[in-house]
């Protein structure tokens, strides 16, 4: 039996470029796909024309037809809305994790088997391991650098089975050098940045300003003494430095609590930070559900902490940073992703 | 096996037909001559120029004079409404299911854009009121055949009404999807500007024609070499143009047998698809004129994007809405024009069928649509 056909999901950069290229030669049947998501302004290098125009081309270079998919209503609602949702509740979303949740490994998963398509690629860097009993985990890849098993945990195992990730086993400089030796126009493009739908020439703020009203609010420390003013607590992130206009106080001090409703950021000294334990919501499973020892990872690329996963809890085995609401916790079991929850 | 071949996207762009090819080759490969140089070549280019301007000034019913060559329809469509009110000022009026070519220039002029029937034709009760209401209009632009659906509007009666409720007013038609089906002579009369372009009725890509009728004058917009009687400036594309001038000749001989054969293919596509695909249902009201060329059909519960995908797998060539919209988000501004909801929109298919089109090719896209639209919607959710 010949392989099966696989649609490549094409972003435009480097790394997708060269996993559709290595399918190829691989001898796989192979279509590109890439997502039209966002409407508005973009200069991040993920859902610009200039983006589409890239994976069109590479498409073009390796013999392989191109489509173009216009998921933006779903985008809209699964990954914008919340987004600015968020913010003003005072939350820290990650758009991208909502994407991949909502849009690539749902919505384009769906529609690639519709098409005929059981397998769908991208060039995210990490791996698929298969265990023993045959089930499959989200694996750290070659570049830990690069290490993108974090924006994946969410994957269950009728997305796995699916799944195929063709540059994890190479590092980024390696990407680029097969891009290069294949001659592709995306060898040397720099990598992707921020969020997608905030350009970094208006930023955030500007963002969420034409959607939500943003609160000036109250900076205090722990005695509720005001400290400072912020124009934006929405803008606040908890674990924050800089931003807030603070008076006084030798040693830096941190945001350690955003309080959207009374228009008040917390502030208190790095120790306050601290916590022994987080509490998460909204739970997924690569398998079966998980509890007890686990190493436990609260941003994109920050390290593995061990923890004990107890019930809606993360206890930490050492205190450990705030995380911020509505950010990701992964669990890992060694390299391999076990299942993830967001911070409440 | 591999499978047939079928073009249905002629409302994009149709083959150019090999007379138009072989007519086109020596000014590709052989004339160099500039048509408003002086010597022997350039008057070479020159004739073969004024060729193709008769030719296109027979098939609209205009003299020679009055045919200014362009790049194609937008700039011809951007000629009529930016020129007549570069001239003469005042307020540009066209219905809402207009080519963009037309309805961003008047909106950016703004202008008034009226709403349409069900049908996607200019509400003439909506025109007349607002030509009463608004003092200085001084241009009615209406789509002669739309380039989604193929439906028809009454330029004749269009111009008429303008002609009672704003005598001043200059009345334009897009024909770019008229040209390959109808008289345009008689489809348009009354219009004093006609916009057309090539490519649409077996000619090339990138050459055009805004005709000027009546005394009507445009401020030109690309200025320079005054060419094109100063109304548009830039060197001629001879060759399309020759091009263009053959396709014009061809069309006028066999349009009306063309238009009888492929609108009876047509029908049978439609028919067979109604028939076989469950809930599926014309866009186009009964009963409302269209080109013989354009099938156009709503499919509940798939979305067209999907459908497109299939359909070229099975070697289907076809498209949502307008080729121009393909990559836009929004669901076609015509078929919201028409009152058509936007979860219907989602799955529309427009199959438009052309000068070539087989009776194979018909029968092979009724194998596989159903089929195809079955498959989606297995997998709906």
């Amino acid at each position: 039996m010949s392989a099966p056909p696989v649609m490549v999901a094409m972003s435009g950069g480097v790394d997708s470029s060269v996993a559709a290229a290595l399918l190829l030669e691989a001898g796989r049947e192979v279509v590109g796909v890439t997502l039209r998501l966002w409407g508005g302004e973009s200069d991040s290098g993920c859902c610009a024309v200039s983006d589409v125009d890239d994976a069109r081309r590479v498409c073009d270079a390796l013999g392989i037809e191109h489509h173009v998919f216009n998921l933006g209503d779903d985008f809209d609602r699964h990954v914008v809305e919340p987004y600015v949702a968020a913010h003003a509740a005072g939350r820290t979303p990650n758009p991208c994790i909502e994407c991949n949740r909502h849009v690539k490994f749902d919505r384009l998963l769906h529609r690639a088997r519709a098409l005929g398509f059981d397998r769908l690629a991208t060039g995210h860097h990490a791996r698929v391991a298969v265990r023993p009993d045959g089930t499959r985990r989200i694996a750290r890849p070659a570049d830990p650098a690069k290490d993108q098993s974090y924006v994946l945990h969410m994957l269950g195992q009728d997305q796995l089975a699916g799944l195929e990730l063709p540059i994890g086993d190479l590092t980024k400089d390696e990407v680029r050098r097969r891009a290069a030796d294949l001659g592709l126009r995306t060898a040397a493009k720099p990598d992707s940045q921020d969020v997608c739908f905030i350009t970094r020439e208006h930023g955030r703020g500007d963002f969420l300003s034409r959607r939500i009203p943003l609160t000036p609010g109250r900076v205090v420390d722990a005695s509720g003494a005001e400290v400072g003013r912020v124009d934006a607590v929405e803008l606040v992130t908890v674990g924050q430095r800089k931003g807030m206009e603070l008076a006084g106080a030798a040693a830096p001090r941190y945001a350690v609590a955003v309080d959207v409703p009374a228009a008040t950021v917390t502030v208190g000294p790095a120790g306050d930070l601290l916590v022994d334990a987080t509490p998460v919501e909204g739970f997924t499973w690569a398998d079966d559900p998980v509890s007890g020892p686990v190493l436990v990872q609260a941003s994109a690329h920050g390290p593995a902490d061990e923890a004990e996963l107890v019930a809606d809890e993360v206890r930490w085995a050492a205190p450990h940073r705030r995380v911020a609401p509505g950010q990701s916790v992964v669990f890992y079991d060694g390299d391999q992703v076990l299942g993830g929850a967001t911070a409440c | 096996m591999i499978p047939v071949e079928a073009y249905l996207d002629h409302a994009a762009s149709t083959p150019a037909r090999p007379e138009v090819v072989e007519a086109m080759l020596p000014w590709l490969a052989e004339h160099p001559g500039n048509p408003s140089g002086a010597h022997r070549l350039a008057r070479e280019a020159r004739r073969a120029l004024d060729d193709a301007r008769d030719a296109v000034a027979a098939l609209v019913g205009a003299d020679p004079g009055d045919v200014v060559f362009t790049s194609g329809g937008t700039e011809a469509d951007n000629l009529a409404v930016d020129g007549v009110l570069g001239a003469r000022g005042g307020v540009a009026v066209c219905g809402a299911t207009e080519h963009p070519a037309v309805l961003d220039p008047v909106r950016l002029s703004g202008g008034v854009v009226v709403p349409t029937d069900a049908g996607g034709r200019i509400d003439a009760d909506a025109l007349a009121a607002t030509l009463d209401a608004v003092a200085d209009v001084r241009l009615v632009s209406v789509i002669a055949a739309n380039n989604e659906t193929g439906v028809v509007n009454d330029v004749p009666a269009v111009a008429a009404l303008v002609v009672e409720h704003a005598p001043d007013a200059a009345v334009h038609t897009d024909a770019v999807q008229a040209t390959a089906w109808l008289d345009l002579a008689a489809a348009t009369e009354g219009a004093h500007l006609v916009s057309l372009t090539g490519h649409k009725f077996g000619g090339p890509k990138g050459a055009g024609a805004l005709v000027l009728r009546d005394g009507a004058t445009v401020a030109p917009v690309l200025r320079g070499g005054g060419q094109e009687r100063e109304r548009r400036s830039g060197t001629q594309n001879v060759p399309a143009i020759v091009g263009l001038g053959v396709a014009a000749r061809l069309v006028a001989t066999d349009r009306d047998a063309a238009a009888a054969r492929v609108g009876a293919l047509r029908d049978r596509l439609e028919a067979g698809l109604l028939a076989a695909v469950p809930d599926a249902r014309r866009t186009v009201p009964g009963g409302v004129a269209r080109t013989a060329g354009v099938a156009h059909v709503c499919v509940p519960g798939i979305e067209s994007e999907a459908l497109l995908f299939l359909l070229e797998r099975d070697g289907i060539s076809a498209s949502a809405a307008s080729s121009c919209a393909s990559g836009a988000q929004e669901p076609s501004h015509v078929l919201a024009a028409m009152g058509v909801d936007r979860d219907a929109a989602v799955g529309s298919l427009r199959l438009s069928l052309g000068h070539g089109t087989t009776g194979a090719e018909v029968d092979h896209a009724l194998a596989a649509i159903p089929a195809a639209v079955a498959r989606l919607r297995e997998h709906a959710r």
